[in-house]
């Protein structure tokens, strides 16, 4: 590991104002991603700013019923709020259904966002890795793949993103808050993260030196009957080979309004507009649920060892929507 | 200049201060076990993914290999060590040595660490990735073996004395929640005699 210098920040002006300065500077939240990262030589940096006391740890209701989600708020205050469990019970299940419960304690949510793929070849500084090193070549595409992407991938990359939590704020429509030393600036998740195209190596729209201060989730009524549902290769503490995060709101056998977000499929949380806008206004049922899935799916085009992923992701779907059918039926 | 890599820091372990230079890329589980003798906090993976280096951050359960020991100053370090009162052990290093909770013994201070929290999240009423219904109006769900397992999943035994660790974290929590009852039911006769007694005051008067 790279010695580096450490300082703590207690203000948000203070610490953009330090990485503003130093492009070799990093922001440390919980550490278990970055840590990690340095002690394998992906990450290199020379000075650590560690924002954990910022005062961004409140979860609040704001005026006009928004939900406002501080950046060091961690991933198990964000699991266990009452408000967030009662209005947008799937982003609960998202972040308990990751990690452990000793990295849930240290985890933040602006760390969280900003974690990096877990592809192996990018830790492994002996193999080619377009997003640790631009221009090598992707050792996945012809190696070891099972979990990799199916939608929106290129040649360059074929990397997921590892978060559960940030597919359900997709379903959410979720709002990155960031502070840079030239003011305040927002970006819709759905912006958030760019596409892979011909540089993996960039992963988000974040101006250079930014901070990220918090994340809003618009009031949604149909997030009340929402859930996620997240398929691994153990029962507990992996990653995702495949997830579901959707919301529901069924009229008289009517989807009134639906929300899908898909996980472990792409270089970002997928936000399944297609299946979206084939469900809504149409009849409530395995069949029109499996039909809007295909929809969303026919985007896929899955490498040689991932193609399971396709079924695995129309049977969640399906699943998934006939459970929430069935709860807000009750 | 040349920029400052190491500092000079102070740690609150176990309620005692233990001032010590350290490089910054120090973990406090290095800290801990290779500065200050307290070697009871285990290595394993080093990378977080095994739990064996459990310890709590203010009160909280967290993995000291990937916690930065500079950034760990100012916050209550609480080890396996610091876990028995009075030399008396904490309910669950008991249930843990009644129920035979371990095989080789290498995880289990993290695995008693790891349960200490497991049982005060359960207590604050925190759902899990097992808990059917995680809306506040569901209540807490019980302690269940699924709910444990679930809970400890972030703790690995490679001798596979899993079933006996749940065993022990269901009876630690179950001797924790029969003690919280006590205490509020003698709350309760306390202040229904302190009714009772201006009652008669009252009546006296």
């Amino acid at each position: 590991m790279r010695e580096f210098e450490y300082q703590r920040v207690f203000d948000v002006s203070g610490a953009v104002a330090l990485l503003d300065t130093d492009p070799d500077a990093r922001f440390l939240g919980g550490g278990t991603n970055l840590v990690d990262l340095m002690r394998a030589g992906v990450e290199r940096p020379a000075l650590l700013v560690d924002v954990r006391e910022l005062p961004l740890n409140r979860i609040e209701v704001t005026p006009n019923g928004d939900l406002r989600i501080g950046a060091t708020v961690t991933n198990s205050d964000l699991a266990a709020h009452p408000e967030v469990r009662r209005r947008y019970p799937a982003l609960t299940q998202a972040v308990l259904a990751a990690a452990s419960g000793q990295l849930r304690n240290m985890a933040t949510v602006g760390g969280n966002l900003l974690q990096r793929t877990r592809c192996a070849y990018f830790t492994d500084l002996s193999r080619p890795c377009n997003k640790r090193t631009p221009g090598s070549g992707c050792s996945a595409l012809k190696g070891e793949h099972h979990n990799h992407a199916i939608l929106g991938a290129s040649e360059h990359c074929v990397a997921t993103h590892p978060s559960d939590m940030a597919v359900a704020l997709a379903a959410f429509d979720a709002v990155v808050s960031y502070e840079t030393a030239d003011g305040p600036g927002e970006l819709a998740l759905a912006d958030f993260y760019l596409p892979v195209a011909g540089t993996p190596n960039r992963e988000t729209a974040l101006p250079p030196g930014a901070l990220i201060t918090g994340v809003t989730l618009p009031a949604a009524p149909v997030a009340a009957v929402s859930r996620y549902r997240k398929v691994r290769e153990r029962a507990s503490y992996a990653f995702a080979i495949g997830s579901v995060a959707a919301a529901l709101d069924v009229r008289d056998g009517v989807v009134h309004e639906v929300r899908l977000a898909f996980g472990a499929v792409a270089s970002r949380p997928w936000r399944a507009r297609e299946a979206e806008r084939v469900l809504t206004g149409g009849p409530a049922g395995a069949e029109a649920f499996a039909a809007a899935a295909d929809a969303e799916l026919a985007a896929a085009e899955p490498l040689p060892h991932n193609a399971y992923k396709v079924t695995l992701l129309r049977n969640l779907v399906v699943a998934v929507l006939t459970e929430l059918t069935e709860e807000a039926a009750r | 200049m040349a920029p400052a890599t190491s500092s000079v820091i102070t740690l609150d372990i176990n309620g005692e201060k233990y001032t010590l230079p350290v490089d910054h890329r120090t973990t406090l589980l290095d800290a801990l076990r290779e500065h200050l003798d307290l070697t009871g906090t285990k290595k394993g993976c080093d990378q977080g993914q095994c739990g064996a280096c459990t310890v709590l951050l203010d009160g909280r359960r967290a993995v000291s290999c990937l916690q930065l020991a500079v950034a760990a100053e100012g916050r209550a370090v609480t080890t396996i060590e610091g876990v028995a009162e009075d030399g008396q052990l904490h309910p669950v290093q008991q249930a843990f040595l009644d129920l035979d909770g371990y095989q080789c013994g290498y995880c289990t201070p993290g695995q008693i660490c790891s349960a200490l929290s497991v049982i005060e999240e359960h207590a604050a009423g925190w759902p899990s990735a097992v808990t059917a219904d995680v809306r506040p109006e569901a209540g807490p769900p019980p302690l269940s073996a699924d709910e444990i397992r679930e809970r400890m999943s972030g703790n690995l035994c490679r001798c596979g004395a899993y079933v006996s660790i749940v065993q022990a974290v269901a009876r630690a929590a179950e001797e924790r929640q029969a003690e919280a009852q006590q205490v509020e039911e003698q709350q309760v006769g306390e202040q229904q005699g302190e009714k009772r007694q201006a009652e008669l005051k009252e009546t006296a008067a």
